[in-house]
């Protein structure tokens, strides 16, 4: 620790704070009224599936398909885990066999 | 069997896949703390107070005195404002949630928000405790995360490399299943290609802000042509 604890704690707290906040804010906006106006009805059916294929491309985001092993492992255990949850319909098997080959994949042949 | 119980008992098996992931994520960044001089508890208090992955690896990183707090604000910020958009998917979900509601809302994670998109409550189980006890068990596996990682992760000696997959696995499911449900793939296609067009023009660092008021604009611009087309396959189907 560079810093002293109470620092440290004035900075969990801060960093606490912004954070609820952030997650706050749409409610705070329209917690007055009673009706959800219908553009938030809207955009609460379709930001969803748009918000997740962008979090499935923030997680592979630092991946560079110029370089070996050109995103190679990530594009096969992606497609895998969806090939398999169209499949059998288990979060569980989709994910833990995805992420196994995964392992595979970066430990043993990449 | 009691209705809390009940609803626990069934909030459980969906939470699994988080499990995984936040237990190593989670494990992760409790090393990470350790290795600056931050002990378990100090794990526990971060993990619980902040709950939130991605940025408290950022804040790993801003423990050092040299960076003020109004700086470590806005950084906290820009890293978290992604959150402002789940919270706006979240609002009729959350109404009828009472005392339950401001817990709901401090805990809405990437994970947890993807599994509260994903699920309803099962037939027969209490709505609000069974979206609050996925909430809740999310939180704990994260927590335990950090804990473990900081007590024990530097004795772990399996070779754990890729095991953050899970993270995306997890992603790549509930995108799955959304596209098997809706009956509009248009906005999942937006969120795709403007994303993968903002990682190419801001850098991985940067777009997860572009990308989301770009996602944003265009699903409001579409708007029209998406109502439409859902109203028609609804009266199709009915």
């Amino acid at each position: 620790m560079i810093i002293s604890a109470s620092q440290s704690i004035i900075i969990i707290t801060v960093i606490a704070l912004v954070t609820f906040f952030t997650r706050a804010v749409p409610f705070l906006v329209f917690s007055s009224h009673n009706e959800t106006p219908k553009y938030i009805v809207y955009l609460g059916r379709v930001l969803p599936p748009a918000v997740i294929g962008m979090l499935i491309v923030y997680c592979v985001k630092n991946v560079r398909i110029t370089e070996i092993p050109y995103g190679i492992p990530e594009i096969i255990s992606i497609a895998i885990v969806a090939v398999l949850h169209v499949w059998k319909r288990n979060n569980l098997i989709s994910i833990l066999g995805g992420t196994l080959i995964y392992m595979f994949l970066v430990q043993a042949v990449f | 069997m009691n209705e809390k119980l009940k609803a626990l008992k069934a909030a459980f098996p969906y939470t699994i896949p988080v499990f995984l992931g936040y237990l190593f994520i989670g494990i992760a960044f409790g090393v990470l703390f350790e290795n600056k001089g931050y002990n378990f508890l100090w794990a526990i208090l971060a993990s619980t107070l902040i709950y939130a992955g991605s940025m408290q690896y950022v804040a790993i990183n801003l423990f050092t005195g040299d960076i003020g707090l109004i700086n470590i604000a806005f950084i906290t910020l820009m890293v978290n404002i992604r959150h402002v958009f789940y919270g706006l998917s979240m609002i009729d979900k959350f109404k009828n949630m009472g005392k339950f509601k401001p817990y709901m809302i401090f805990s809405l994670t990437d994970e947890t928000y993807s599994l509260l998109c994903l699920t309803d409550s099962p037939e027969g189980i209490n709505k609000n405790y069974f979206l609050f006890f996925i909430a809740l068990l999310n939180q704990s596996y994260w927590v335990l995360g950090s804990f473990i990682g900081s007590v024990a992760g530097s004795l772990i000696t399996i070779n754990s490399k890729g095991i953050d997959f899970a993270m995306t696995a997890l992603f790549v499911v509930i995108f799955v299943e959304q596209w098997l449900f809706v009956t509009s793939h248009i906005p999942a296609i937006t969120g795709i290609i403007i994303s993968l067009l903002c990682l190419v023009i801001f850098g991985s660092d940067n777009f997860l802000l572009p990308s989301m008021l770009l996602i944003l604009i265009v699903l409001t611009i579409i708007r029209n042509k998406i109502e439409e087309r859902i109203s028609v396959e609804k009266e199709e189907t009915e």
